[in-house]
């Protein structure tokens, strides 16, 4: 925009791209050498490993149970996902169009899970969830996770809804439809693009959920990234090629969905919840 | 008495939010007030306060708070002082989504994933050290996992691109038009930062450096795996985690949940006092 | 503030490209002191363009500015001195409007007195007194238009660029602020140089009047200039001759065209030979008389007051906009004429 044309300028624009240029070159280094790792015969002393080899996935495929924790983990995710968008959806349609009492402390209590930090009421969900005979079961993993994701899709759909003029639906009021047949026929189409986003989302962060999963699954519905943990916790017991094939899985698993995600959003709504309104 | 509510804002849509406030209120504040109790009442009977007794007076407890500030802190602060340098100009580019992916990724693949890569990437035999040996950059490989270093590398793997992508949608927000008026007006580069981006930019900056500072007081799983967890990073998160799921000392996990919350509150609480004293209003141009 | 008291401001074939489009195709002007220059054209014509590259918000691909024997297109924005108006104000919202104006005085490090003195100037010139401590939030649209001049002005800078600045406000409003932006630039006799797409505002306002279309010059004149005599047919239709019509001229004792089947005289603008031609006039030179040589048909009238305003179909199917003084109706048959010096024709 405007130029800048002095040396000491100068210097400081390099400077800056100098920082993002290391910053992305190690995190990509660091990513490849999980990539690499998986698949070396073995890697000690050299820059690259001496042998390449899929082994390692199918050992991991079988030392980890990894078919049951990816059945684990969909099936965690998928309901998260459906649970969220049912709860969370018509929660957002009313924050978006009406006004009343009290609507303020209902934001603020929709934003406070988001805020918290998941370990900081984890444990007193995880205490909750033992005494109630949930925890350690796939439902108490399920109720865990969507105490986030529903307040996420609430307010990553609000000003989706928001930039939908009412006109529509008073339209379609006047030409009879009921409320049911005016969310079904007008509203949801219209929204579809908001919800796709929202619930994509809330599908990227569940897969990478680690904190609340990890303190409220039991052995048999861990999912992906709390095997992750525990694979590389117990390092040494297994060959770091196989947790890194793990990892890579679990990667690829993640990174999918994220890429399918930003086809509808733009990066940095995956931190900033569709501050500038939906799109 | 229904009229009475409809007239308030109250009518059949206001209804599809129950399920919500329920569900909030049944699964974060519940079981938040559930802990609070709880940690009032030791495992072992006692003094309604004899959890946060312990704590204060057992050093091994009570250093948990200090190690996290000491890690937390200055990783927020140095995050967020090359996010504004960097989103300053990652605004002037033309296509940043890109950059903006790349840096999505860490955040996305999370905390533990990150932790395996670091072993490999930043132990003594990884392509870190082996790039630094082989240009005589040092003499022996650098010590960076399982020490203080290796839990705040991996907050500024995963912190960095998170409150650079916060800080950019703050500075995205300013309207181009009031730097060139600045520029018109003879406002250097610098002069321009201090007099207009720069006020413009604090509020969000002090909420970026909240979230920022309150994910980072938060660390878990990379503490366990890239630091030290029973020496120099055993932070709060760790030992609520110990008391909870190796003592089964629920009610003393609670306590500590409790205080890691207040810390995080009070700081943040701090921060948002200061802002109070500054301009916060919209950062466009035009009408206000 | 040596630069103050130029002379000329010269720009030299100044040109810019947006990768492989021209946004600007050398532009050369000379812009004498105290002179009121208005830029108009059609969105995306390259004024703004222009106006962005003469302000230093833009670098030029090519070509040249010159203050006076001093180049200045090198310099950065804040290296110009120059004061500029944007379109939104640009005002900043964290300052009063006293700090708002001040601001430029306070980056040239201006004795405290003084910047206040001069603030408190500006803001009597520009009729804002008591209104010093409030925020541009708290400003209507007009008033934040005031402080957005005063700040510009207070510098007393050797010009002073306007983008738009009546675009954002109500119709009201803009006829009041461009009576106060005359007034202020007769009070001051700074160089402006004031983009707008208004043609009502270039031709009350400026004193000489920069058409462009594509990035090139089309024609620079006066006000009067522009308005009787329009360069090229395309200047004519922007400048309000909204009749544009196809014709073959004849160039022999008098100049004739035909228009809706009849042979009128005309103006040449730049006929050099007969052959095929443009002929262009403005609604009110047409008007209705009993024997005018064109035979129409009424199409639709408007009752615009003091007169109609109509749309008339010619037998061989062309449509010319008129004005009447006496009612007309719809399916009406009229005849129209036009006086020779009324009928410009530009080489097709």
């Amino acid at each position: 925009m405007i130029r800048t044309e002095s040396v000491a300028s100068r210097l400081w624009v390099w400077a800056v791209w100098l920082l993002v240029g290391f910053f992305i070159v190690n995190l990509l280094a660091l990513i490849a050498t999980v990539v690499v790792n998986s698949f070396s015969t073995r890697w000690f002393t050299t820059w690259l490993p001496v042998g390449f080899t899929v082994k390692w996935y199918l050992s991991a495929w079988e030392e980890f149970q990894l078919p049951d924790i990816l059945m684990a983990t969909f099936e965690v995710v998928g309901a998260v996902v459906l649970l969220s968008g049912l709860i969370g959806v018509p929660a957002a349609y009313a924050m978006a169009r009406r006004e009343f009492p009290g609507k303020k402390f209902v934001m603020l209590l929709f934003l406070l899970p988001m805020l918290v930090p998941p370990i900081t009421f984890g444990i007193p969900l995880a205490t909750v969830l033992y005494k109630a005979g949930l925890a350690g079961s796939a439902s108490g993993v399920i109720l865990a996770n969507l105490v986030p994701t529903v307040p996420f899709v609430i307010l990553v759909m609000i000003p989706f809804i928001q930039q939908i003029d009412p006109r529509v639906e008073q339209a379609a009021r006047v030409f009879g439809a009921g409320t049911f047949r005016m969310f079904t026929n007008v509203l949801v189409p219209l929204l579809t693009p908001g919800i796709l986003a929202a619930l994509l989302l809330v599908l990227v962060r569940t897969i990478a959920m680690f904190e609340l999963t990890f303190l409220t699954a039991g052995p048999e519905n861990q999912t992906l990234v709390v095997a992750l943990y525990y694979a590389v916790f117990a390092a040494g017991v297994r060959a770091g090629q196989s947790v890194d094939a793990m990892a890579v899985i679990y990667m690829v698993t993640t990174l999918a969905w994220l890429l399918l995600a930003l086809r509808f959003v733009n990066p940095t709504q995956i931190v900033t919840r569709a501050k500038k309104g939906g799109h | 008495m229904k009229g009475a509510l409809a007239r308030k804002g109250f009518d059949g849509v206001t209804l599809l939010l129950l399920p919500a406030v329920f569900f909030v209120i049944a699964l974060f504040i519940y079981p938040f007030l559930y802990g609070l109790f709880l940690s009032f009442a030791p495992k072992d009977g006692g003094w309604w306060l004899g959890n946060y007794a312990k704590f204060f007076s057992d050093p091994f407890l009570y250093d948990t708070i200090g190690k996290t500030l000491l890690v937390a802190v200055p990783v927020t602060i140095m995050n967020l002082a090359c996010s504004v340098p960097v989103a300053l100009r990652v605004r002037l580019m033309l296509k940043p989504k890109l950059l903006t992916t790349i840096l999505v990724i860490p955040i996305t693949l999370g905390t533990v994933l990150v932790a395996e890569g670091m072993l490999n990437y930043f132990g003594p035999r990884g392509w870190l050290n082996r790039f630094l040996m082989e240009f005589h950059l040092v003499s022996e490989p650098l010590h960076l996992i399982h020490n203080y270093w290796g839990v705040f590398l991996s907050l500024v793997i995963t912190g960095f691109p998170f409150t650079f992508l916060l800080t950019l949608s703050y500075v995205t927000g300013i309207d181009p038009a009031l730097e060139q008026a600045g520029a018109m007006l003879g406002a250097r580069g610098w002069d321009r930062f201090r007099h207009i981006l720069m006020p413009l930019l604090l509020p969000g900056l002090m909420i970026t450096f909240c979230l920022s500072f309150v994910q980072a007081f938060s660390v878990f799983p990379s503490a366990v795996l890239l630091g030290a967890p029973a020496g120099i990073t055993r932070v709060i998160s760790v030992a609520a985690y110990t008391a909870a799921f190796e003592e089964y000392d629920y009610s003393m996990a609670s306590a500590i949940a409790m205080i890691m919350a207040a810390v995080q509150v009070g700081i943040v609480a701090l921060l948002l006092g200061l802002q109070s004293l500054f301009y916060s209003g919209p950062a466009g141009g035009g009408k206000g | 503030m040596s630069l103050r008291n130029f002379k000329a401001l010269r720009l030299d074939a100044m040109s810019r490209d947006f990768g492989s489009l021209n946004a600007l195709k050398g532009i050369t002007l000379n812009v004498e002191r105290g002179e009121f220059i208005a830029l108009l054209g059609p969105s995306g014509c390259g004024k703004s363009t222009a106006l962005n590259c003469l302000a230093g918000l833009l670098p030029l691909s090519s070509g040249a500015i010159w203050l006076d024997d001093k180049r200045i297109d090198t310099l950065g924005p804040e290296g110009r001195g120059f004061g500029m108006v944007f379109q939104n104000y640009a005002l900043f919202p964290h300052m009063t409007v006293r700090k708002n104006i001040g601001f430029g005085l306070r980056m040239q490090n201006r004795p405290k007195d003084e910047i206040a003195r001069r603030v408190e100037e500006a803001m009597r010139l520009v009729r804002l007194t008591n209104q010093g401590d409030k925020l541009p939030g708290q400003l209507s649209g007009g008033q934040q238009q005031r402080v957005a001049i005063a700040r510009a002005i207070v510098v007393e800078p050797p010009l002073v660029l306007m983008d738009e600045p009546l675009s954002n406000l109500d119709a009201k409003l803009r006829l009041e602020m461009r009576a106060e932006i005359r007034r202020i630039h007769a009070s001051l006799g700074c160089a402006t140089i004031y983009v707008t797409h208004d043609q009502d505002e270039a031709l009350s306002l400026a004193d000489r009047i920069v058409v462009l279309r594509d990035g090139q010059t089309r024609q620079i004149g006066t006000p009067a200039e522009l308005y009787g005599r329009p360069a090229h047919s395309d200047v004519a239709e922007f400048m309000g001759y909204r009749n544009i019509v196809k014709t073959a001229a004849i160039l022999g004792e008098h100049l004739e065209v035909t228009i809706g089947g009849a042979k009128l005289w005309g103006t040449s603008v730049d006929i050099v030979a007969s052959g095929d031609a443009l002929a262009a006039i403005r609604p009110e030179d047409l008007s209705v008389t009993a024997d005018g040589p064109i035979s129409a048909i009424v199409q639709t009238a408007e009752y615009r007051g003091r007169d109609f305003f109509g749309v008339a179909l010619t037998q061989d199917g062309t449509e010319l906009y008129f004005r009447s003084e006496v009612s007309v109706s719809q399916g009406e048959a009229i005849r129209l004429s036009a006086e020779p010096h009324r009928i410009l024709v530009y080489a097709a």
